[in-house]
């Protein structure tokens, strides 16, 4: 029974994939369709991303859970490098920064391995942060204390810990037959990061078909009022759709998280739209030529997943 | 290879054997550094308006870190690579087993003497004997790394190497960010992104004054940040 949910969610997608795919294909060959060419590369640039997260995450989900967890550990590791480097740091730091890549980042998705959620949920928050404030101290120089400590600790919440909680849907015990339960759970997190996505594009259509006031046109000048809420309703009906994917949801539990979801990304992009702006980049992938931006991809999951994870919690009610 | 006086390793049994096995050893040892260098670095490499070759080359960069040298030799396609000897300070590069057995048989550096520098041994007529017509150099113009993180002005090397071989392609290289992952006095990293852009080359123009030529350089390795 489970499993035909997951072999009908992977095909759902995988069609839907494909389907885009050929679109994006035959609109490249015919430009003569009065598109913007330039939104048509973008749209194939973005699916060939998707296409390759699929791969990636189909490959990982196989290996199993501890690959899955230390998948989303190397992508915190990489968007932490370039949250970093994009905001200046000084001297005094870099001890600092040495222990939070090398010892605290590992340590906190070890944790989230070992499913200690007690430790985990406070390591990086509490510990992490007293630790930078201290050495950042010990290390002698004062010059806007606060501003770098808090810079790095930013890049530690947003990057590592917010995204983590993704992983940590695959330790969650849900109510059923715990036979499946792996299945089940992988679901869950697939659920989330296609929600996630859906919610990136809608918003982005919904602005484009629709969108007249922008929120904060210093900041962002494609993310509107109508594209949120279009992007939030139609993210919340996808969800209460695919309700059957998610175990410990009803279609109205579904929506719920479907809709906050939505919000959540979209409080992600704009985040990271006003620390791109303050440093005057465009996108990450830019920032050092010639690297992909991997926190561009990210922005809305880690804003997205621990409210995710908590609102499971609190329906699973465990 | 190993000089007779030098006291370690102990000697082998049989020399021939050794240094076979040393050899690829140092290879090793030089591929798997250049590759965790650029792991940590997250180094990218860009090419503008140059492209690798095995043609004798300068290349001279900007100083930031301890890692320039290693990154630059790094980001070369491997055949450039083994004709490419970096230029070091050999008051720093001759200290201790590790790091002497680092600059000589893994880099196979060229260590000049910065303290005792002689009219009839400049270290420009060492360097071009040294290199003959076939191997290549990485040279850091500005003598010593920088604190601030700008550009300091050339030392003259640069400008006689270019008038006693005016035929050798002088090739800047820009390195961006590395001073943050391994700044002055640090010896952990941390591993930010980094970029390394190789330049156009440039040559000594006919009656060129030494201050206009060395200018010009740095200007060149100025451009590439953008």
């Amino acid at each position: 029974m489970n499993d035909i949910r997951t072999i009908a969610l992977i095909a759902g997608v995988l069609a839907l994939l494909t389907l885009a795919t050929a679109v994006g294909q035959f609109l490249k060959r015919h430009p003569d369709r009065g598109l913007d060419p330039a939104a048509i590369d973008t749209f194939n640039l973005r699916l060939r991303g998707w296409w390759i997260m699929c791969t990636v995450l189909a490959v990982a989900f196989w290996l199993g859970t501890t690959a899955t967890v230390v998948l989303f550990g190397l992508v915190s590791f990489w968007a932490l490098r370039e949250f970093i480097t994009l905001t200046p740091t000084r001297k005094g730091d870099h001890r600092a920064l040495f222990w939070v890549f090398f010892l605290f980042t590992p340590l906190h998705y070890v944790l989230v391995g070992l499913n200690r959620y007690d430790i985990f949920s406070v390591f990086l928050p509490v510990y992490a942060t007293l630790f930078v404030l201290a050495r950042v101290a010990v290390a002698g120089d004062y010059k806007r204390f606060l501003e770098r400590t808090a810079k790095i600790q930013a890049g530690l919440v947003v990057c590592v810990y917010c995204l983590s909680f993704a992983p940590a849907l695959l330790q969650l015990s849900i109510n059923g037959p715990t036979a499946e339960s792996r299945n089940v759970n992988f679901r869950l997190l697939f659920f989330l990061i296609l929600l996630v996505q859906f919610a990136d594009c809608m918003q982005y259509v919904w602005s484009r078909m629709l969108g007249r006031r922008l929120v904060a046109p210093a900041v962002s000048s494609n993310r509107t009022w109508e594209g949120l809420l279009g992007s939030a309703t139609s993210t919340a009906l996808l969800a209460a759709v695919l309700w059957w994917a998610a175990p410990p949801f009803e279609p109205w539990q579904a929506a719920l998280a479907g809709f906050v979801v939505a919000i959540m990304g979209f409080a992600g992009g704009m985040t990271m739209s006003a620390i791109k702006r303050d440093r005057g980049v465009k996108d990450y992938g830019t920032l050092v030529v010639g690297h992909g931006g991997v926190l561009d991809r990210i922005d809305s999951m880690c804003f997205a997943a621990p409210i995710f994870y908590h609102i499971t919690l609190l329906v699973t009610g465990a | 290879m190993l000089s007779p006086a030098d006291p370690l390793p102990p000697p082998s049994a049989q020399p021939s054997l050794a240094s076979q096995g040393r050899s690829a050893l140092c290879r090793a040892a030089g591929l798997s550094l250049a590759t965790l260098a650029r792991l940590l670095s997250g180094s990218s490499v860009r090419w503008i308006a140059s492209q690798p070759d095995t043609c004798q080359r300068v290349y001279f960069a900007n100083h930031t870190s301890h890692l320039d040298a290693l990154l630059i030799w790094a980001s070369l396609p491997q055949a450039v690579r083994e004709l490419t000897r970096p230029v070091a300070a050999k008051d720093y590069w001759s200290r201790g087993f590790v790091r002497r057995w680092l600059a000589q048989e893994v880099f196979d550096a060229l260590l000049i003497d910065r303290t005792d520098i002689k009219v009839h041994q400049s270290p420009v007529d060492l360097m071009l004997r040294e290199v003959g017509t076939t191997k290549s150099l990485i040279v850091f113009p500005e003598g010593s790394r920088s604190v601030t993180g700008e550009i300091g002005e050339f030392k003259s090397g640069l400008y006689y190497l270019a008038k006693k071989r005016p035929e050798i392609e002088l090739l800047p290289v820009h390195i961006d960010n590395l001073n943050r992952v391994l700044p002055r006095g640090e010896f952990l990293p941390v591993p930010l992104l980094s970029c390394i852009s190789f330049g156009p080359p440039l040559w000594l123009e006919r009656g060129e004054a030494k201050l206009d030529f060395l200018a010009r350089a740095r200007r060149a390795v100025l451009a590439l940040k953008e």
